[in-house]
């Protein structure tokens, strides 16, 4: 693609012009002028994306690995051409790293049945955290409960910070693996998951790490964080929806047995024996979403021009204004105070049910997650059955955070 | 905010701030617990049900402005109904909340609940407009199962 740099690294972000790359925000909802603020479920398509996977159907598109004629080849480029710039947006050593899935829930699943089905045995344990995502939760309950072993949990600080403490204390002779969010979808807390890896490598213990809301917030380095797993998914980073990466250190991925069977992912077959085929391509089973893998190439591509240094940074400055205005409203109290910590901001409101909440900004205009998040335990542990949730993407402004204050006061005028 | 008025009308705010019958009735000899999985609402009918009458009814819980409304709204509405006639107004009161937004709202057949026609331009929201209703109708029915409305 022929396109000059958004912004070379270490400038500001001009999200209006950022804004103005996404033709759905301009939108309205309820007739009035779109505010999208729920870019933690899943964010918005730039146009980049749109016209890259168009591109792929009207010029490449065919049957991926199967290259007896030039339009597979190419098809087949296209695709091995976006692990590649996976394996470069997180930093890994290797493209054989990285395995296509099709969100981050699929991957932690395949580490879960591959790796922690071999793995685990009658009273071993996973360790997760308190503030896990029901995508990094369920799969290890699941396979724990077929082999007998048992989750622990470790608690974490009303702040919204994991108790270091309390994890290194849980890690055991049992411990056979630590699955840990890099960045929590409820509180916003960027976890400090390279001391947790150091502390869980130090007594043999992989880690896993759901980067799901990490990786379109802040930049990630796989190598530098020590993990052996990274989980990441396409539609939280400006890609297409059924599209994610599963990133896993290379000899453990050796090691690891397949997990779904089926085409691609064999080297031969008979009805007595069939032997697999190589990393990754042994972890995908079937004809593989190429237009996804293609629409996150360019989603990538488009991040990596924005720089994500920068986009943190607009995050970060956006969130302060944001904490500030909500801060300011006496009805509302948030929930997360990590110190470092993302664009999220999840609150609950003084005599208005999250749901209501929801329902009156979505009347303004104002697009937010209210309810459990995915993380029932986690609204358990803050005794509330429901919160109320914005979150930040490159195209929020201080106008969007101005317009979310100024409809939550409606909200409260309103429940008065 | 029109609409939105429209949706949280006086009605409903005055009932979800002071909901009606949020207890649970001496002899109460039927009851089910209903539960809204997407958003963790959870409410608890209770009933005194006698020669095929709703004697007395309450509820408690807790959830949005709209399940805590039609839970408060619902109890004043079925009090000394049979099974049979609870059964006609909840048929009524579901055409109120899900019907087409253009149609005009069949009052006579629902009365008071007619408040609650604004739910009808919030899809989403129905489940919670109706969490009551089905639990009240578990509860009828002897069930011992928590009801979900997924």
């Amino acid at each position: 693609m022929n396109r000059p740099a958004l912004r070379p690294a270490g400038a500001r972000l001009d999200a209006e012009r950022v804004r103005g790359e996404f033709p759905i925000l301009r939108r309205t909802q309820r007739g009035k002028p779109l505010v999208y603020l729920d870019s933690a479920a899943t964010a918005q398509k730039p146009r980049a994306v749109i016209d890259a996977v168009s591109r792929f159907y009207e010029e490449s598109y065919a049957s991926v690995h199967r290259g007896v004629y030039e339009l597979s080849e190419r098809a087949t480029r296209l695709y091995e051409g976006a692990r590649e710039r996976v394996r470069g947006f997180l930093g890994a050593a290797e493209a054989r790293e990285i395995v296509f899935v099709r969100n981050a829930t699929e991957a932690i699943n395949l580490v879960a049945w591959s790796f922690g089905r071999a793995r685990l045995g009658p009273g071993d344990e996973v360790l997760l955290t308190a503030m896990e995502h029901h995508a990094n939760i369920v799969p290890w309950q699941l396979v724990c409960e077929e082999r007998g072993a048992r989750l622990r949990v470790a608690a974490i600080h009303d702040s919204g910070e994991v108790d270091l403490a309390a994890l290194e204390a849980l890690l055991s002779e049992r411990t056979r693996l630590v699955a840990v969010s890099h960045v929590s979808n409820v509180l916003g807390t960027i976890n400090p998951v390279r001391e947790i890896t150091r502390l869980a490598h130090a007594r043999g213990v992989p880690v896993l790490v759901d980067g799901a809301q990490a990786a379109p917030r802040i930049p990630v380095d796989v190598r530098e964080i020590g993990c052996d797993f990274y989980a990441i998914s396409g539609h939280k980073l400006y890609g297409p929806s059924g599209i994610g990466a599963l990133y896993a250190r290379a000899a453990l991925l050796e090691e690891m047995p397949p997990w779904q069977g089926g085409g691609s992912m064999i080297e031969s077959v008979s009805f007595d024996k069939t032997t697999f085929a190589g990393i990754p391509t042994r972890f995908e089973a079937g004809t593989p979403n190429a237009e996804g893998a293609v629409g996150l190439d360019a989603a990538l591509d488009w991040l990596g021009d924005l720089g994500m240094e920068n986009v943190a940074r607009h995050e970060a400055e956006l969130l302060a204004l944001g904490t500030g205005l909500l801060d300011a409203i006496p009805e509302v109290r948030l929930y997360g105070r990590a110190a470092a910590k993302t664009g999220v901001l999840s609150f609950t409101v003084d005599g208005v049910h999250a749901h209501d909440v929801g329902t009156v900004l979505d009347g303004e205009g104002v697009a937010i997650r209210a309810g459990h998040h995915c993380a029932q335990p986690l609204m358990e542990r803050y005794g509330v059955a429901a919160m109320a949730r914005a979150s930040l993407g490159v195209y929020n402004t201080a106008g969007d955070l101005e317009r979310l204050a100024a409809a939550l006061r409606k909200a409260v005028e309103l429940f008065r | 905010m029109s609409e939105l008025r429209e949706l949280y009308q006086t009605t409903i705010l005055d009932h979800n701030k002071q909901p009606r019958n949020f207890r649970v009735p001496a002899g109460a000899n039927r009851q089910a617990a209903g539960h809204n999985p997407l958003c963790g609402d959870r409410v608890a009918v209770h009933v005194v049900f006698e020669e095929d009458v709703v004697k007395d009814v309450g509820f408690q819980g807790a959830g949005c402005a709209i399940s805590t409304a039609s839970a408060s709204l619902m109890t004043q509405a079925v009090k000394g109904k049979s099974r049979a006639e609870f059964e006609k107004l909840f048929d009524a009161f579901h055409e109120v909340v899900t019907g087409d937004p253009q149609q005009e709202v069949d009052a006579a057949s629902v009365g008071k609940l007619a408040v609650l026609a604004g739910v009808r331009e919030y899809p989403v929201r129905v489940k919670c407009a109706t969490l009551a209703w089905h639990t009240l109708r578990a509860a009828l029915a002897g069930g011992r199962e928590t009801v979900k409305t997924e």
